[in-house]
Protein backbone atom coordinates (compact mmCIF):
# COMPACT_ATOMS: atom_id res chain seq x y z
CA UNK A 1 0.00 0.00 0.00
CA UNK A 2 1.58 3.50 -0.76
CA UNK A 3 1.75 5.51 2.31
CA UNK A 4 -0.57 8.49 2.77
CA UNK A 5 0.83 11.71 2.56
CA UNK A 6 -0.61 14.79 4.78
CA UNK A 7 -1.85 17.95 3.06
CA UNK A 8 1.60 19.38 4.22
CA UNK A 9 3.65 16.99 2.56
CA UNK A 10 5.01 19.57 -0.27
CA UNK A 11 5.94 21.75 2.43
CA UNK A 12 7.67 19.54 4.00
CA UNK A 13 9.86 18.60 1.14
CA UNK A 14 10.67 21.98 0.35
CA UNK A 15 11.91 22.52 3.97
CA UNK A 16 14.15 19.34 3.08
CA UNK A 17 12.64 17.13 5.62
CA UNK A 18 14.13 13.71 6.21
CA UNK A 19 10.97 11.73 5.70
CA UNK A 20 10.57 8.45 6.96
CA UNK A 21 7.41 5.67 6.38
CA UNK A 22 4.90 5.82 10.00
CA UNK A 23 2.29 3.68 10.66
CA UNK A 24 1.03 3.86 6.79
CA UNK A 25 1.57 7.56 6.23
CA UNK A 26 5.26 9.12 4.86
CA UNK A 27 6.20 12.03 7.86
CA UNK A 28 8.92 14.23 8.50
CA UNK A 29 11.26 12.51 10.72
CA UNK A 30 13.83 15.49 11.11
CA UNK A 31 14.50 18.62 8.57
CA UNK A 32 18.17 18.68 9.54
CA UNK A 33 18.83 18.02 13.50
CA UNK A 34 16.34 16.67 15.97
CA UNK A 35 18.63 18.21 18.62
CA UNK A 36 18.45 21.31 17.24
CA UNK A 37 14.57 21.22 16.39
CA UNK A 38 14.15 19.92 20.54
CA UNK A 39 15.68 22.41 22.07
CA UNK A 40 13.59 25.01 19.61
CA UNK A 41 10.55 23.91 21.28
CA UNK A 42 11.94 23.51 25.28
CA UNK A 43 13.16 26.94 24.71
CA UNK A 44 11.42 29.17 21.66
CA UNK A 45 8.69 27.17 19.86
CA UNK A 46 8.06 24.58 17.16
CA UNK A 47 5.59 23.21 15.10
CA UNK A 48 4.68 19.56 14.38
CA UNK A 49 2.24 18.41 11.76
CA UNK A 50 0.24 15.29 13.38
CA UNK A 51 -1.74 15.19 10.72
CA UNK A 52 -1.53 11.19 11.02
CA UNK A 53 -3.19 10.98 13.85
CA UNK A 54 -6.75 9.67 13.28
CA UNK A 55 -9.53 12.09 13.97
CA UNK A 56 -13.46 10.61 14.91
CA UNK A 57 -16.05 12.72 15.48
CA UNK A 58 -18.92 10.86 17.92
CA UNK A 59 -22.45 12.18 17.10
CA UNK A 60 -25.94 11.19 17.76
CA UNK A 61 -28.28 10.30 20.30
CA UNK A 62 -26.54 7.09 21.00
CA UNK A 63 -23.04 9.34 21.78
CA UNK A 64 -23.27 9.84 25.59
CA UNK A 65 -23.31 6.07 26.16
CA UNK A 66 -20.88 5.33 23.47
CA UNK A 67 -18.26 7.21 25.42
CA UNK A 68 -19.62 6.05 29.00
CA UNK A 69 -18.45 2.40 27.31
CA UNK A 70 -15.81 2.52 25.80
CA UNK A 71 -13.35 5.62 27.67
CA UNK A 72 -12.04 4.52 31.07
CA UNK A 73 -11.35 8.31 31.97
CA UNK A 74 -13.91 10.28 32.78
CA UNK A 75 -16.96 11.21 30.23
CA UNK A 76 -18.27 14.23 32.76
CA UNK A 77 -14.73 16.35 32.13
CA UNK A 78 -15.60 15.98 28.15
CA UNK A 79 -17.98 18.53 28.18
CA UNK A 80 -18.34 21.10 25.81
CA UNK A 81 -15.30 23.31 25.11
CA UNK A 82 -13.21 20.70 27.65
CA UNK A 83 -10.48 17.96 26.91
CA UNK A 84 -10.23 15.08 28.56
CA UNK A 85 -7.11 12.44 28.29
CA UNK A 86 -7.69 8.68 29.19
CA UNK A 87 -7.57 5.42 27.79
CA UNK A 88 -9.69 3.07 25.96
CA UNK A 89 -9.68 -0.62 27.18
CA UNK A 90 -10.71 -4.54 25.84
CA UNK A 91 -12.17 -6.61 28.52
CA UNK A 92 -9.28 -7.50 29.91
CA UNK A 93 -8.26 -4.08 31.03
CA UNK A 94 -6.18 -4.16 28.59
CA UNK A 95 -4.86 -0.37 26.49
CA UNK A 96 -6.21 -0.45 23.04
CA UNK A 97 -5.27 2.66 22.79
CA UNK A 98 -4.79 6.44 24.55
CA UNK A 99 -6.91 9.42 23.40
CA UNK A 100 -8.00 12.81 23.53
CA UNK A 101 -11.91 13.08 23.86
CA UNK A 102 -12.55 17.17 22.94
CA UNK A 103 -16.35 17.74 24.06
CA UNK A 104 -18.29 19.43 21.32
CA UNK A 105 -21.80 20.45 21.12
CA UNK A 106 -22.87 17.73 19.30
CA UNK A 107 -20.92 15.30 20.64
CA UNK A 108 -17.64 14.34 20.65
CA UNK A 109 -13.92 14.38 19.14
CA UNK A 110 -11.84 11.76 19.78
CA UNK A 111 -8.18 11.62 18.66
CA UNK A 112 -6.22 8.60 18.69
CA UNK A 113 -2.87 7.19 17.33
CA UNK A 114 -2.36 6.92 13.47
CA UNK A 115 -1.38 3.12 14.08
CA UNK A 116 -4.32 2.66 16.21
CA UNK A 117 -7.08 4.11 13.63
CA UNK A 118 -8.17 1.18 12.61
CA UNK A 119 -8.02 -0.56 15.30
CA UNK A 120 -10.00 2.33 17.25
CA UNK A 121 -12.07 2.82 14.61
CA UNK A 122 -13.83 -0.70 14.52
CA UNK A 123 -14.02 -1.00 18.42
CA UNK A 124 -16.06 2.66 18.63
CA UNK A 125 -18.23 1.13 15.43
CA UNK A 126 -18.77 -1.64 17.11
CA UNK A 127 -20.09 -0.46 20.21
CA UNK A 128 -21.89 2.46 19.28
CA UNK A 129 -25.85 1.91 18.74
CA UNK A 130 -27.19 5.33 18.27
CA UNK A 131 -24.19 6.87 17.68
CA UNK A 132 -22.79 8.10 14.49
CA UNK A 133 -18.73 7.68 14.31
CA UNK A 134 -17.10 9.45 11.09
CA UNK A 135 -13.32 9.45 10.45
CA UNK A 136 -12.46 12.96 9.73
CA UNK A 137 -9.49 12.13 7.33
CA UNK A 138 -10.97 15.49 5.44
CA UNK A 139 -8.57 17.53 8.48
CA UNK A 140 -4.88 18.10 9.09
CA UNK A 141 -3.45 18.48 12.78
CA UNK A 142 -0.72 20.90 13.72
CA UNK A 143 0.81 21.15 17.14
CA UNK A 144 2.65 24.19 18.02
CA UNK A 145 4.39 23.89 20.95
CA UNK A 146 7.32 25.79 23.42
CA UNK A 147 6.92 28.58 25.72
CA UNK A 148 6.19 31.02 23.17
CA UNK A 149 4.14 28.71 21.16
CA UNK A 150 0.54 30.74 22.34
CA UNK A 151 1.66 34.12 21.53
CA UNK A 152 3.72 33.05 18.28
CA UNK A 153 0.52 30.94 17.44
CA UNK A 154 -1.64 34.07 18.34
CA UNK A 155 0.43 36.41 15.86
CA UNK A 156 0.34 33.95 12.69
CA UNK A 157 -3.41 32.77 12.84
CA UNK A 158 -4.60 36.27 14.48
CA UNK A 159 -6.34 34.69 17.09
CA UNK A 160 -6.87 35.34 20.57
CA UNK A 161 -5.66 32.00 22.90
CA UNK A 162 -4.68 34.09 26.03
CA UNK A 163 -7.77 32.95 27.73
CA UNK A 164 -7.65 29.44 27.11
CA UNK A 165 -6.36 27.32 29.73
CA UNK A 166 -4.95 24.06 29.75
CA UNK A 167 -7.11 20.91 28.28
CA UNK A 168 -9.73 23.83 27.24
CA UNK A 169 -10.85 23.96 23.41
CA UNK A 170 -11.99 26.98 21.03
CA UNK A 171 -13.50 26.73 17.97
CA UNK A 172 -12.42 29.63 15.21
CA UNK A 173 -14.50 28.85 12.38
CA UNK A 174 -13.57 25.90 10.88
CA UNK A 175 -10.99 25.84 13.18
CA UNK A 176 -10.55 23.80 16.37
CA UNK A 177 -7.90 25.10 18.97
CA UNK A 178 -7.22 23.19 21.96
CA UNK A 179 -4.49 23.73 24.48
CA UNK A 180 -2.70 20.62 24.78
CA UNK A 181 0.02 18.55 23.61
CA UNK A 182 2.49 15.94 23.43
CA UNK A 183 5.80 17.40 24.07
CA UNK A 184 5.70 18.96 27.98
CA UNK A 185 5.83 22.23 27.39
CA UNK A 186 2.66 24.80 26.82
CA UNK A 187 1.17 25.06 23.51
CA UNK A 188 -1.76 24.37 21.08
CA UNK A 189 -2.91 21.87 18.50
CA UNK A 190 -4.86 22.80 16.00
CA UNK A 191 -7.80 21.10 14.00
CA UNK A 192 -8.30 22.49 10.01
CA UNK A 193 -9.23 22.10 6.61
CA UNK A 194 -6.66 19.87 5.16
CA UNK A 195 -6.41 22.49 2.34
CA UNK A 196 -5.98 25.57 5.24
CA UNK A 197 -3.34 24.07 6.79
CA UNK A 198 -0.06 24.84 4.50
CA UNK A 199 -1.35 28.39 4.83
CA UNK A 200 -1.30 28.07 8.87
CA UNK A 201 1.99 26.54 8.59
CA UNK A 202 4.16 29.47 6.40
CA UNK A 203 2.34 31.91 8.75
CA UNK A 204 3.50 30.25 11.68
CA UNK A 205 7.03 30.08 9.86
CA UNK A 206 7.46 33.71 9.19
CA UNK A 207 6.71 34.43 13.10
CA UNK A 208 9.27 32.34 13.89
CA UNK A 209 8.30 28.95 14.85
CA UNK A 210 10.49 26.39 13.43
CA UNK A 211 9.58 22.61 11.92
CA UNK A 212 10.05 19.70 13.50
CA UNK A 213 9.91 16.24 12.69
CA UNK A 214 8.91 12.85 14.51
CA UNK A 215 12.41 11.90 15.36
CA UNK A 216 11.97 15.17 17.99
CA UNK A 217 8.61 14.88 18.98
CA UNK A 218 9.83 11.64 20.45
CA UNK A 219 12.79 12.86 22.57
CA UNK A 220 10.11 15.10 23.67
CA UNK A 221 7.27 12.88 24.05
CA UNK A 222 9.87 10.72 26.55
CA UNK A 223 11.49 13.30 28.54
CA UNK A 224 7.90 14.34 29.63
CA UNK A 225 7.17 10.36 30.89
CA UNK A 226 4.51 10.50 27.94
CA UNK A 227 4.02 7.21 26.87
CA UNK A 228 3.97 5.97 23.58
CA UNK A 229 1.16 3.31 22.96
CA UNK A 230 2.83 0.13 20.87
CA UNK A 231 6.23 0.41 23.20
CA UNK A 232 5.46 1.65 27.08
CA UNK A 233 1.94 -0.16 26.68
CA UNK A 234 -0.51 -2.55 24.35
CA UNK A 235 -3.30 -4.53 25.03
CA UNK A 236 -2.01 -6.86 26.99
CA UNK A 237 -0.76 -4.35 29.92
CA UNK A 238 -3.49 -2.56 31.90
CA UNK A 239 -3.78 1.55 32.82
CA UNK A 240 -2.15 0.44 36.38
CA UNK A 241 0.75 -1.32 34.79
CA UNK A 242 1.27 1.91 32.06
CA UNK A 243 1.23 4.65 34.96
CA UNK A 244 -1.85 5.50 33.99
CA UNK A 245 -3.98 5.01 36.53
CA UNK A 246 -4.78 8.32 37.49
CA UNK A 247 -6.77 8.54 34.27
CA UNK A 248 -9.13 6.52 35.28
CA UNK A 249 -12.50 7.42 36.17
CA UNK A 250 -13.88 5.03 38.85
CA UNK A 251 -16.64 6.90 40.00
CA UNK A 252 -19.87 6.77 39.65
CA UNK A 253 -19.20 2.77 40.58
CA UNK A 254 -22.18 2.01 38.70
CA UNK A 255 -20.78 2.88 35.12
CA UNK A 256 -19.99 -0.42 33.60
CA UNK A 257 -16.63 0.70 31.17
CA UNK A 258 -15.09 -2.22 29.12
CA UNK A 259 -13.01 -3.49 31.22
CA UNK A 260 -13.57 -2.16 34.39
CA UNK A 261 -14.09 -5.47 36.28
CA UNK A 262 -10.28 -6.70 35.03
CA UNK A 263 -9.00 -3.88 36.02
CA UNK A 264 -10.78 -3.60 39.46
CA UNK A 265 -10.04 -7.07 40.08
CA UNK A 266 -5.71 -5.95 39.37
CA UNK A 267 -6.60 -2.69 41.36
CA UNK A 268 -7.47 -4.99 44.38
CA UNK A 269 -4.94 -7.02 44.28
CA UNK A 270 -1.46 -4.69 42.82
CA UNK A 271 -0.46 -5.14 39.56
CA UNK A 272 3.23 -6.96 39.25
CA UNK A 273 4.87 -4.82 36.94
CA UNK A 274 4.43 -1.05 36.79
CA UNK A 275 5.73 1.71 34.76
CA UNK A 276 8.75 3.90 35.96
CA UNK A 277 11.46 6.31 34.96
CA UNK A 278 14.73 4.96 34.41
CA UNK A 279 17.77 7.57 34.66
CA UNK A 280 21.69 6.11 33.00
CA UNK A 281 24.89 7.57 34.90
CA UNK A 282 27.31 7.85 32.15
CA UNK A 283 27.55 7.16 28.90
CA UNK A 284 25.25 4.91 26.39
CA UNK A 285 21.96 4.77 25.67
CA UNK A 286 19.01 2.71 27.22
CA UNK A 287 17.09 1.76 24.16
CA UNK A 288 13.35 -0.34 24.13
CA UNK A 289 13.97 -4.23 24.65
CA UNK A 290 16.84 -3.60 27.12
CA UNK A 291 17.37 -6.12 30.59
CA UNK A 292 16.83 -3.77 33.59
CA UNK A 293 17.81 -5.63 37.10
CA UNK A 294 16.24 -3.96 39.94
CA UNK A 295 16.00 -4.76 43.66
CA UNK A 296 12.96 -6.78 43.26
CA UNK A 297 13.46 -8.21 39.98
CA UNK A 298 13.90 -8.17 36.44
CA UNK A 299 12.12 -5.51 34.20
CA UNK A 300 12.59 -4.36 30.61
CA UNK A 301 13.05 -0.68 29.02
CA UNK A 302 10.14 -0.13 26.74
CA UNK A 303 11.47 3.38 25.44
CA UNK A 304 14.79 4.74 25.90
CA UNK A 305 16.60 7.81 24.43
CA UNK A 306 19.24 10.50 25.08
CA UNK A 307 17.91 13.36 26.68
CA UNK A 308 19.11 16.62 24.88
CA UNK A 309 17.97 18.88 27.88
CA UNK A 310 19.34 16.96 30.28
CA UNK A 311 22.52 15.66 28.19
CA UNK A 312 22.13 11.78 29.09
CA UNK A 313 20.03 8.76 28.52
CA UNK A 314 16.82 8.55 30.05
CA UNK A 315 13.93 5.68 29.64
CA UNK A 316 10.79 4.35 30.75
CA UNK A 317 10.70 0.90 32.10
CA UNK A 318 8.53 -1.81 32.76
CA UNK A 319 9.49 -3.23 36.42
CA UNK A 320 8.22 -5.45 39.42
CA UNK A 321 6.29 -2.74 41.45
CA UNK A 322 8.19 -1.57 44.20
CA UNK A 323 11.53 -1.49 43.17
CA UNK A 324 12.87 1.47 43.69
CA UNK A 325 16.59 3.24 43.69
CA UNK A 326 19.91 1.66 42.06
CA UNK A 327 19.51 -0.97 38.91
CA UNK A 328 21.53 -2.12 36.16
CA UNK A 329 20.83 -2.05 32.48
CA UNK A 330 22.38 -4.82 30.18
CA UNK A 331 23.74 -2.04 27.53
CA UNK A 332 26.21 -3.50 24.91
CA UNK A 333 27.71 -6.59 26.81
CA UNK A 334 27.87 -4.41 30.23
CA UNK A 335 25.70 -3.37 33.03
CA UNK A 336 26.05 -0.04 33.21
CA UNK A 337 24.28 1.49 36.56
CA UNK A 338 21.40 3.47 36.66
CA UNK A 339 18.72 4.37 38.89
CA UNK A 340 14.70 4.15 38.76
CA UNK A 341 12.48 7.29 39.23
CA UNK A 342 9.17 8.38 38.92
CA UNK A 343 8.49 10.14 35.55
CA UNK A 344 8.55 12.75 34.05
CA UNK A 345 12.13 13.74 33.86
CA UNK A 346 11.56 17.51 31.91
CA UNK A 347 8.56 19.79 32.18
CA UNK A 348 8.46 23.22 30.80
CA UNK A 349 12.07 23.22 30.03
CA UNK A 350 13.39 22.43 33.52
CA UNK A 351 14.35 18.44 35.15
CA UNK A 352 11.24 17.29 37.77
CA UNK A 353 13.27 14.38 39.17
CA UNK A 354 16.21 14.43 42.34
CA UNK B 1 23.89 12.23 -2.13
CA UNK B 2 26.06 12.11 0.57
CA UNK B 3 29.90 13.71 0.02
CA UNK B 4 32.99 11.06 -0.67
CA UNK B 5 36.35 12.44 -1.37
CA UNK B 6 38.30 10.83 -3.81
CA UNK B 7 41.39 10.95 -1.55
CA UNK B 8 39.95 8.31 0.78
CA UNK B 9 39.45 4.94 1.16
CA UNK B 10 36.47 3.45 2.18
CA UNK B 11 35.31 -0.43 4.16
CA UNK B 12 31.70 -1.37 3.18
CA UNK B 13 30.88 -0.96 7.32
CA UNK B 14 31.12 2.80 6.29
CA UNK B 15 34.46 3.82 7.45
CA UNK B 16 36.96 6.01 5.78
CA UNK B 17 40.64 5.53 5.68
CA UNK B 18 43.50 8.18 5.00
CA UNK B 19 46.94 6.61 4.22
CA UNK B 20 49.56 8.57 4.87
CA UNK B 21 52.95 6.30 5.10
CA UNK B 22 52.48 3.75 7.30
CA UNK B 23 49.53 5.59 9.39
CA UNK B 24 46.18 5.39 8.70
CA UNK B 25 43.61 8.02 10.37
CA UNK B 26 39.99 6.41 10.48
CA UNK B 27 36.47 7.87 10.71
CA UNK B 28 32.98 7.27 9.61
CA UNK B 29 31.56 8.49 5.91
CA UNK B 30 29.05 11.23 5.36
CA UNK B 31 26.45 8.70 4.40
CA UNK B 32 27.10 6.99 7.53
CA UNK B 33 26.47 9.90 9.85
CA UNK B 34 23.79 11.20 8.04
CA UNK B 35 22.00 7.23 8.54
CA UNK B 36 22.75 7.77 12.17
CA UNK B 37 21.45 10.94 13.22
CA UNK B 38 22.77 13.38 15.68
CA UNK B 39 25.81 11.50 17.52
CA UNK B 40 25.55 11.76 20.97
CA UNK B 41 27.98 9.44 22.16
CA UNK B 42 31.40 8.21 20.93
CA UNK B 43 33.44 5.16 22.16
CA UNK B 44 37.28 5.39 21.12
CA UNK B 45 39.66 2.95 21.38
CA UNK B 46 42.88 3.09 23.69
CA UNK B 47 46.09 4.07 22.70
CA UNK B 48 48.43 1.67 22.20
CA UNK B 49 45.23 -1.10 21.22
CA UNK B 50 46.08 -3.26 18.82
CA UNK B 51 42.80 -3.44 15.86
CA UNK B 52 42.55 -5.95 13.69
CA UNK B 53 40.86 -5.11 10.35
CA UNK B 54 37.14 -5.96 10.42
CA UNK B 55 36.78 -6.18 13.83
CA UNK B 56 35.00 -3.59 16.44
CA UNK B 57 37.56 -1.29 17.19
CA UNK B 58 35.12 2.15 18.53
CA UNK B 59 31.22 2.53 19.08
CA UNK B 60 28.91 5.41 17.91
CA UNK B 61 25.50 6.25 19.46
CA UNK B 62 23.14 8.75 18.08
CA UNK B 63 19.87 9.59 19.29
CA UNK B 64 18.47 7.18 16.97
CA UNK B 65 20.62 4.17 17.11
CA UNK B 66 24.48 2.58 18.42
CA UNK B 67 26.69 1.27 15.70
CA UNK B 68 29.96 -0.69 15.79
CA UNK B 69 32.95 1.52 14.51
CA UNK B 70 35.27 -1.80 12.88
CA UNK B 71 38.84 -1.11 11.79
CA UNK B 72 39.22 -0.97 8.18
CA UNK B 73 43.31 -2.17 8.81
CA UNK B 74 45.24 -4.27 11.35
CA UNK B 75 47.70 -2.26 13.39
CA UNK B 76 48.17 -0.53 16.25
CA UNK B 77 46.53 3.01 18.11
CA UNK B 78 48.75 5.52 17.54
CA UNK B 79 45.95 8.29 18.64
CA UNK B 80 42.31 8.85 19.03
CA UNK B 81 40.40 12.14 18.46
CA UNK B 82 39.56 13.10 22.27
CA UNK B 83 37.60 16.02 20.74
CA UNK B 84 35.11 13.80 20.10
CA UNK B 85 34.20 12.93 23.73
CA UNK B 86 33.13 16.69 24.62
CA UNK B 87 31.96 17.11 20.93
CA UNK B 88 30.32 14.17 19.17
CA UNK B 89 28.23 16.61 17.14
CA UNK B 90 31.84 16.80 15.30
CA UNK B 91 30.93 13.27 13.75
CA UNK B 92 28.14 15.25 12.07
CA UNK B 93 29.51 18.37 11.50
CA UNK B 94 32.56 16.98 9.73
CA UNK B 95 32.86 13.71 9.50
CA UNK B 96 35.92 13.77 7.02
CA UNK B 97 37.88 16.68 9.33
CA UNK B 98 37.56 17.02 12.89
CA UNK B 99 35.33 14.48 13.00
CA UNK B 100 37.76 11.71 12.53
CA UNK B 101 37.94 8.67 15.09
CA UNK B 102 41.21 7.11 15.37
CA UNK B 103 44.72 6.74 13.96
CA UNK B 104 46.42 3.21 13.55
CA UNK B 105 50.25 2.56 12.34
CA UNK B 106 49.53 -0.74 10.00
CA UNK B 107 51.84 -3.85 10.04
CA UNK B 108 51.28 -4.68 6.40
CA UNK B 109 49.32 -2.65 3.33
CA UNK B 110 47.63 -5.66 2.63
CA UNK B 111 44.33 -4.86 3.60
CA UNK B 112 43.80 -1.72 2.27
CA UNK B 113 43.17 -3.66 -1.63
CA UNK B 114 40.20 -4.82 0.10
CA UNK B 115 38.88 -1.07 0.42
CA UNK B 116 37.16 0.67 -1.87
CA UNK B 117 37.78 3.88 -3.64
CA UNK B 118 35.45 6.61 -3.64
CA UNK B 119 33.63 5.81 -6.95
CA UNK B 120 33.00 1.79 -5.76
CA UNK B 121 31.75 3.19 -2.21
CA UNK B 122 29.19 5.45 -3.86
CA UNK B 123 27.63 2.80 -5.75
CA UNK B 124 27.64 0.66 -2.31
CA UNK B 125 25.84 3.53 -0.72
CA UNK B 126 23.62 3.73 -3.66
CA UNK B 127 22.75 -0.33 -3.32
CA UNK B 128 21.89 0.35 0.61
CA UNK B 129 19.31 3.15 -0.28
CA UNK B 130 20.94 6.68 -0.60
CA UNK B 131 18.78 8.80 -2.13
Amino acid sequence: MTPKRTPLHDVHVAAGARLTAFAGWTMPLHYGSQIAEHHQVRRAAGMFDVSHMAVFDIAGPGAPALLARVFAGDPAKARVGRAVYGVLLNPNAGVIDDVIVYGQRDGYRIVANAANGARVQGWLGGHGAGADVRLRDDLAMLAVQGPEARDAFAAAASVDVSGLVPFATAWHGAWMIARTGYTGEDGVEVLLPGNEAPALWRRLAAAGVAPAGLAARDTLRLEAGLNLHGQDMDEASTPLEANLGWTVAWEPAARDFIGRAALAKQRAAGPANVLRGVVLDGKGVLRHGQTVATDRGAGVITSGTFSPTLGYSVGLARVPRGATGECAVALRGRQAPARIIKPPFVRRGKRTFT
Amino acid sequence: MSDTPSELSYARTHEWALCEDDVVTVGISDFAQDALGDVVFVELPEPEQEVRAGEEAAVVESVKAAADVYAPVTGTVVEVNTALTESPELVNAAPYNEGWFFRVRVTSDVELDDLLDAEAYREHCEAEGDA
